[in-house]
């Protein structure tokens, strides 16, 4: 009859004190939290501050996880960048003409001499100005420098394709070779973003990478947008170029493999410079904010080996020449190379405050992006508001939770208290298992769990309606209870079943607070089902065994 | 002393007025979609990209001078509303000023932003901006896509699921009243020029959920019913599933609809519009259930002779003990 086996009531009871350990620390939030950041930083390596105070303010054999506040209740900064995978495409192909050119060169017997032509987008066009002819062979040759593409998807495949247009040849890169590239970019930019964000040590940023091509980013705590998006900067490309001349005209010509740039401190300004970088900032190991001789603000930096080696060598040659740090398509300087510079170090000087210094050193240190970001979406969310949402959620939460625990108590008695305790054990759960999983609470999340608790009893309502009825044709209590349990069992499966679906595809769907929302209503589900069907049933039997009543009223 | 909403045993027949409740909601449905048809919804920066700014300050909302200041700025269609709530008090006041999309530029400029905060600064010097939000039409477009598709995901998976555990009348009947209150929930909507967004979709999936909750919770109990008494003519049976489970139908919407309006009243005015499409969504749902669900099927009809005694014999669920 109405038996429940003696593990079963100990593993129930003991998830429902487990899952209520797990909750635990949600009640004393602000304490546990800055116990947390306490520990942190003790691990870190710092230490006093009553820093060890704060961190026994919570004891540690107890759970300290927490719900993450999303940044609708916690305030800050919400980013979705896309990716300009298509600008490394140009630098990428136009960066293989020192090859094509010395491949071409020893063959200029067969196909003559070469010569850049300008390009409009990601090509490499080389025209034969003798043998027009010849493009199919010089075309062969340059195959031949096509290496295969490093990807999952892409192997076998070769990274360029090399194509024929009058005396034209043109190098393209080939679609795996794209597609690698893409994945190559994102995954840098990510991880620079990553980089940048953790210099400035906000807490639990979240960046995470969505779709192909963009970039998610929040960032509690940060005062708006624009801030967030000074931190990630632009691109930051730090490039070292020789320069061919300098002018004042703005729409002077540049010639092929060469290209115009503004001076970042003179107005008008411009400087002509050899496309192809001596040395890019990737090959940087170290930048420091500095000051030079006459004490002005500057940033020193140093090289890795290969890029040392590169600008050692380009310094030894052209000692006597100016060379020019471009940062960001802006000329910083141009000095002239004074000599040979053989340990990869040195400095870049110009009209920087402290300030810029500093930040161009973060900046130079975490890496250039690989290409430039687009924002798409962008929200800031104060602190006060997200504190208002808490607190308005609150309220609304005890309400309806009071609500519905006297609905529950005037409509069924005895067995509406069995259902009240199992609702209010079933609040903790869900708190437990969101702390457990470490999920994000959001406004909507909140509306969730007020959903939870109206909707939570439906199972019980449906097992005391069936007791109800079984009672009514005459069966003993403990068989009108066992049976109710029994048949009303399908309806809730069928029913949570089916909610259970909505919320996985809201989960899909949604990002940020819409998500929150699937969580909260998904985790609903299950621990309103586990609940009702076992926790309720357990405290019946329990008072069942206890009690042998003749009769029952439910 | 116990709270009954209904007596023990009731017999009312659902059926009798059929033609005006079933009337009713076509009327209503279309009435919605005229509504969606002729008022349009409004929709949020979401589905239509652009930005949205809330200010808060200690003096009154002047609409006329926010628009006059920002009209010089050129940002095109520029709608400022007052945001009223219960839990303000009376030094606070609120307002949502919303931007279209600007031409090529997906989210609004840094710069552009702090230029409308500072006009409006210089209209009242105690003003704050508690939140910024900008959507560019890029992603605007593909939330729609992505809300489209999960819709229709939704609705696709339950017509698939009740199918494979009752039959396929049971389905099409469940899958009807669902888009009943999905059109009556755009309806509203379009009626009161509710802002329309993606939490409203998450609403309207929510309300998919509870709607086929309370569906299948009757088809259950008509499945066993139909086992039950096998000779009853089909318009009694559902009369009786429906009284049988009609103090659960309420008791449910009544907890339910109990924590909503909780959360509508003092929830605060951020997730009105959320929490108010998912009250009306348990309302017309609860309806949908009882008046339209069995009444398409009712007029599907249902094979009767079933060869299986048990409806639950032979699934997944058929041994599950607790």
């Amino acid at each position: 009859m109405l038996q429940i086996d003696l593990w079963k009531r100990v593993v129930i009871i003991g998830l429902c004190v487990l899952g209520l350990l797990l909750a635990l620390p949600n009640a004393f939030y602000s304490r546990v939290e800055a116990r947390n950041d306490a520990v942190a930083a003790i691990e870190n390596g710092a230490s006093g501050n009553g820093l060890e105070e704060q961190a026994a303010r919570w004891p540690s054999f107890l759970p300290s996880g927490l719900v993450n506040l999303g940044l609708d209740l916690r305030g800050g900064a919400h980013l979705l960048a896309e990716v300009q995978v298509a600008d490394v495409y140009e630098a990428r192909v136009q960066g293989m003409w020192p090859e094509v050119r010395d491949l071409l060169r020893e063959e200029r017997d067969s196909i003559g001499t070469i010569r850049l032509q300008r390009s409009n987008g990601p090509e490499l066009r080389v025209r034969l100005n003798q043998h027009p002819d010849m493009a199919d062979r010089a075309a062969e040759l340059v195959r031949g420098l096509a290496r295969p593409v490093v990807s999952l998807t892409g192997a076998g495949a070769s990274d360029i394709d090399v194509t024929v247009d009058g005396a034209d040849v043109i190098v393209t890169l080939s679609e795996a070779e794209m597609l690698a590239t893409d994945e190559r970019t994102v995954k840098q930019a990510l991880e620079i973003i990553r980089r940048r964000i953790d210099e400035v040590g906000t807490r639990e940023p979240t960046i995470q990478r969505q779709g192909s091509d963009r970039i998610l980013i929040q960032v509690p705590g940060v005062g708006s947008a624009a801030e967030l998006k000074g931190i990630i900067g632009t691109t930051a490309q730090l490039t070292f170029q020789p320069v061919v001349t300098r002018t004042g005209n703005a729409d002077m010509p540049p010639g092929a493999g060469r290209e115009l740039l503004p001076a970042l401190d003179e107005e008008g300004l411009y400087y002509v410079l050899e496309q192809n970088p001596v040395v890019t900032g990737e090959e940087l190991v170290d930048a420091q904010p500095t000051f030079d001789q006459n004490g002005r603000p500057a940033v020193s930096f140093r090289f890795n080996t290969s890029g040392a080696r590169k600008f050692g060598d380009y310094t030894a040659e052209n000692i006597g020449n100016p060379f020019a740090i471009v940062l960001d398509d802006e000329v910083i300087s141009a000095p002239v190379i004074q000599s040979h510079i053989g340990g990869g170090s040195g400095i870049i000087t110009g009209s920087f405050s402290v300030e810029e210094s500093t930040n161009l050193a973060v900046l130079l240190r975490a890496g250039a992006l690989p290409a430039g970001l687009e924002f798409l979406e962008e929200r800031t969310i104060g602190p006060e508001l997200g504190a208002d949402s808490i607190a308005a959620g609150k309220i609304a939460c005890i309400v309806a939770f009071l609500a519905v625990l006297v609905f529950m108590q005037l409509s069924y008695g005895l067995f509406g208290t069995f259902a009240n305790i199992a609702l209010m054990t079933n609040v903790g759960l869900i708190f437990g298992a969101l702390s457990l999983i470490g999920g994000t609470l959001t406004l909507p999340g909140i509306a969730g769990i007020v959903l939870t608790i109206g909707m939570a009893v439906d199972a019980n309502v449906l097992v005391f309606e069936r007791i109800r009825e079984e009672l009514r044709t005459a069966k003993g209590p403990a068989r009108a209870i066992e049976l109710g349990y029994d048949r009303a069992l399908s309806a809730i499966i069928d029913a949570n079943i089916t909610t259970f679906i909505i919320s996985a595809i809201l989960f899909m769907l949604g990002s940020g607070p819409v998500r929150g929302f699937a969580i909260t209503l998904g985790l609903g589900i299950l621990t309103s089902v586990f609940t009702a069907i076992f926790v309720t049933r357990l405290l019946i039997v329990l008072w069942f065994e206890r009690r042998r009543p003749k009769t029952i009223e439910v | 002393m116990r709270l009954k909403l209904f007596p023990e045993v009731t017999n009312y027949d659902f059926f009798g007025y059929a033609r005006i409740t079933f009337g009713a909601s076509v009327v209503a449905m279309i009435l919605s979609l005229i509504a969606w048809g002729v008022m349009g919804l409004n929709f949020g920066i979401d589905f239509q990209g652009g930005t949205t700014i809330r200010t808060e300050s200690s003096q009154a909302v002047d609409v006329g001078s926010y628009r006059a200041a920002i009209s010089p700025l050129d940002l095109g269609d520029v709608s400022i509303t007052e945001v009223f709530d219960p839990s303000f008090g009376s030094d606070k006041f609120v307002s949502m000023i919303r931007i279209q999309a600007q031409d090529g530029q997906e989210s609004v400029a840094a710069d552009t932003i702090q230029s409308i905060e500072d006009v409006l600064k210089a209209v009242d010097p105690s003003i704050t901006f508690p939140s910024v939000e900008s959507v560019g039409p890029k992603v605007s477009g593909e939330l729609i896509q992505t809300a489209f598709i999960a819709v229709a995901a939704s609705l696709a998976a339950i017509l698939f699921y009740i199918w494979l555990r009752f039959e396929w009348q049971f389905s099409v009947g469940a899958v009807v009243a669902l888009f009943h209150d999905v059109i009556l929930t755009i309806g509203i909507f379009a009626a009161l020029q509710i802002r329309f967004d993606l939490a409203t979709i998450a609403a309207i999936l929510t309300i998919i959920g509870y709607s086929i909750n309370d569906t299948v919770v009757i088809f259950d109990r008509l499945r066993e019913n139909l086992i039950k008494f096998k000779t009853t003519p089909l318009r009694d049976l559902m009369n009786l599933t429906v009284n049988e489970t009609l103090s659960r139908t309420v008791m449910t919407s009544g907890t339910t609809l109990v924590a909503l309006i909780a959360l509508l009243v003092l929830g605060g005015d951020v997730i009105r519009g959320f929490v108010f499409a998912i009250t009306w969504g348990v309302v017309v749902g609860t309806y949908s259930s009882v008046y339209v669900a069995k009444n398409i099927v009712l007029f599907l009809g249902v094979k009767r002779d079933w060869s299986k005694p048990d409806g639950n014999q032979g699934n997944q669920f058929a041994n599950i003990d607790a």
